[in-house]
């Protein structure tokens, strides 16, 4: 997993509420056997029409957002389906980062997988970021995981609170498997005691 | 002494195998089940890291999502579906995982087959790559969705890296009134709380309601605490889930068959467990439900109507809700029984077994299924549709002009051919109603069994309590 530690770049301004993850990614594309190449297909429904040709409102599809690497977004991003295709679709856009009130649980899960970084903050700080995003002369944002902080154009600094052991990761990119297997001896003796006291749990081994 | 403890708290402590300081907690997963769309990525991590599956005698696959629901001994077209399909079944032969393929007798939606087998048992932590895995909790398994990069994990090590939710109790007291099924309790719930009113907590269900509601009601009530929120929705486990479970093929037998009774008996919330939220509904005061807009929070009665974005409380939610009326076609103030249908899907994991095909058949049995709508039944499972043959239900529907199906996801979200054609409004029995879930531009409403076969019949949606 790629390390995150600064990143500058363009925030988009998606000021929806409730975006779920079928919208991030419509269905047929979970066909993939792979993580890579949906980036072309992030939103798909929201960008373009059924002939294939761009919705030009869509914010993705307009200057400078082009190569967004923030994503501002109302609350509760990336509700519903736990398809982990959603974050993988805004990583290979080029998303590296979302700023909103709230996320979905599983969702909120499968971007720390990812090397994306969620960030909540207040409804205040998501009106202001929302502005600076929506200014098309200078919608770049500095998000900083180190110091805990969103460096904007005009205006405050906004500081944000993150789950200490989450940061480590997304900072050392590290791997959660080879995590831990460092503690795959407490596991093994958990099973040989789960085994004595629910013997019908191992019939299948 | 001890503090008291919820069921969650229970379950949840009895499976710690480490906690970190920083509050990531390492949780033993029991029960890991498999489907062809989010897993094979997973497969593929093990392979590249040369990792073998931990416990494949916890493990269980079906490949379900693509399958068709029309004859399958013709194969797959869809290049990439039948890729994913074969994907499965190559992953699972070369990691040993039990799979049932698409012509197994027991092949099934994941979230039906799992109960079904006597796989989902009592005091489990139990986890899928699919956020529907909450179904389970209806058996007072600890039950949740992940992702696909936790699954791989789960694969390698059974365990889960994941910090503690919290507790929520939604009490629903009383009895429900004619008409009313646990799946217009659930729709009710999440019309009250909101689609994110249960987020960062885990759900237990309680009250007379609740417990009056036979294992397939539960497990339909379990199946949409995600839409609230919630990854999963707990039952306490009693003798209708012990009564389920006895006999089925992975259930315990004999000796251990008592022991696991003595056990699960103690699965409930000591007196005084303390919650961090707590919800109270009175059962009686529900009507059928049916969603009118794009998120499942968008649900009235069905005797009301389509609400006016103008009432909303915020400018971002009349946004949301003018963005849903534009979407679904639908003006506010219309009554929702003068909405016209075009289709009609009864199935997927939230409502496909047996008593919900029963239900249906009962309200079309003798009678005609509209002449403008298209109307298909997806039983849940393999077993079903073959019980429900037996008892001559599929009659009774292909009588009335629906289509009898194989078994799959079918419609619920059209990634196999089942697909609602754009701006086609279908009553379904399933779960979201979100933009494009069933089909691009795809409108649906969701309804319980008995009200998806009374807007078949009307032709609209549609009260099943008015019904002859």
């Amino acid at each position: 997993m790629e390390k995150f530690n600064q990143l500058n770049g363009v925030a988009a301004p998606l000021d929806m509420i409730n975006v779920d993850t079928d919208q991030i990614i419509p269905k047929l594309h979970l066909r993939t056997i792979k993580r890579t190449g949906l980036g072309k297909v992030v939103f798909e429904e929201l960008r373009f029409n059924t002939d294939g040709s761009e919705k030009p409102e869509f914010v993705l599809n307009r200057e400078p957002y082009r190569n967004a690497k923030i994503l501002v977004a109302g609350d509760n991003f990336g509700c519903g389906s736990s398809r982990e295709h959603a974050p993988w679709a805004l990583l290979d856009f080029g998303i590296r980062c979302i700023i909103s009130t709230s996320f979905a649980d599983i969702f909120y899960n499968n971007c720390f997988k990812n090397g994306i970084l969620p960030i909540i903050v207040s409804k205040e700080e998501l009106d202001a970021l929302m502005g600076d995003a929506g200014d098309t002369d200078n919608p770049e944002l500095t998000i900083d995981l180190e110091a805990q902080t969103i460096r904007r154009p005009n205006g405050p600094i906004v500081s944000f609170t993150i789950d200490e052991f989450r940061r480590e990761c997304l900072l050392e990119g590290l791997d959660d498997i080879g995590l831990t297997m460092q503690k795959v001896d407490k596991i093994g003796e958990f099973e040989v005691e789960q085994r004595q006291s629910q013997p019908w749990l191992y019939n299948q081994g | 002494m001890a503090a008291p403890q919820t069921l969650f708290d229970k379950i949840w402590n009895s499976h710690l195998v480490a906690v970190q300081d920083d509050g990531i907690n390492l949780l033993y997963i029991d029960r890991h089940l498999l489907h062809e769309v989010l897993s094979p990525q997973a497969f593929e991590g093990l392979r590249m890291a040369r990792r073998p599956v931990r416990r494949p005698g916890a493990t269980l696959a079906v490949a379900d999502h693509n399958v068709p629901t029309t004859d399958r001994t013709l194969g797959i077209e869809d290049p990439e579906s039948r890729l994913q399909v074969e994907t499965l079944s190559i992953n699972c032969k070369e990691f040993g995982v039990p799979l049932f393929d698409m012509l197994d007798p027991r092949q099934g939606i994941v979230h039906v087959i799992g109960p079904e087998q006597g796989f989902t048992l009592p005091g489990t932590t139990l986890v899928c790559c699919d956020s529907h895995t909450a179904t389970h909790g209806a058996f007072g398994a600890l039950a949740f969705g992940i992702g696909t990069s936790e699954g791989e994990h789960v694969l390698a090590t059974q365990t889960l890296r994941t910090s503690r939710p919290k507790n929520m109790r939604i009490s629903v007291e009383g009895k429900l009134s004619a008409g009313c099924t646990g799946k217009d309790l659930i729709l009710a719930i999440i019309g009250k709380i909101g689609t994110a009113g249960g987020t960062g907590h885990i759900v237990e269900y309680a009250g007379q309601a609740i417990s009056d509601l036979s294992m397939e009601g539960r497990m339909t009530v379990s199946n949409m605490t995600i839409e609230a929120g919630a990854r999963a929705g707990l039952c306490a486990p009693d003798e209708k889930t012990y009564a389920y479970l006895e006999g089925r093929p992975m259930a315990p037998t004999g000796a251990q068959w008592n022991q696991a009774v003595a056990f699960w008996r103690t699965l409930k919330s000591d007196p005084g467990a303390v919650y961090d939220k707590e919800v109270t509904l009175a059962a009686a005061d529900i009507a059928p439900q049916v969603t009118w807009g794009t998120s499942p929070e968008d649900v009235v009665s069905i005797d009301g109507a389509v609400p006016n974005p103008a009432d909303a409380g915020t400018e971002a939610k009349r946004a949301a809700m003018q963005r849903a009326l534009d979407y679904m076609g639908l003006q506010p103030g219309t009554p929702m029984t003068d909405i016209p249908i075009d289709n009609v899907f009864i199935g997927s994991c939230t409502n496909s077994r047996l008593e919900d095909l029963r239900a249906a058949a009962a309200i079309v049995e003798g009678k005609k299924v509209a002449a403008h709508v298209e109307a298909m039944v997806s039983p849940g499972s393999t077993i079903i549709k073959r019980q429900a043959e037996e008892e001559g239900l599929d009659r009774i529907f292909t009588a009335a002009g629906f289509e009898w199906r194989e078994s799959g996801c079918s419609m619920c979200l059209g990634m196999n051919p089942d697909r609602v054609a754009p701006e086609k409004r279908c009553a379904s029995t399933s779960n979201r109603n979100f933009e494009g879930r069933q089909g691009r531009d795809a409108r649906t409403h969701l309804v319980s069994p008995a009200m998806a076969a009374a807007a078949a019949l009307a032709g609209r949606l549609a009260d099943v309590r008015e019904l002859e």
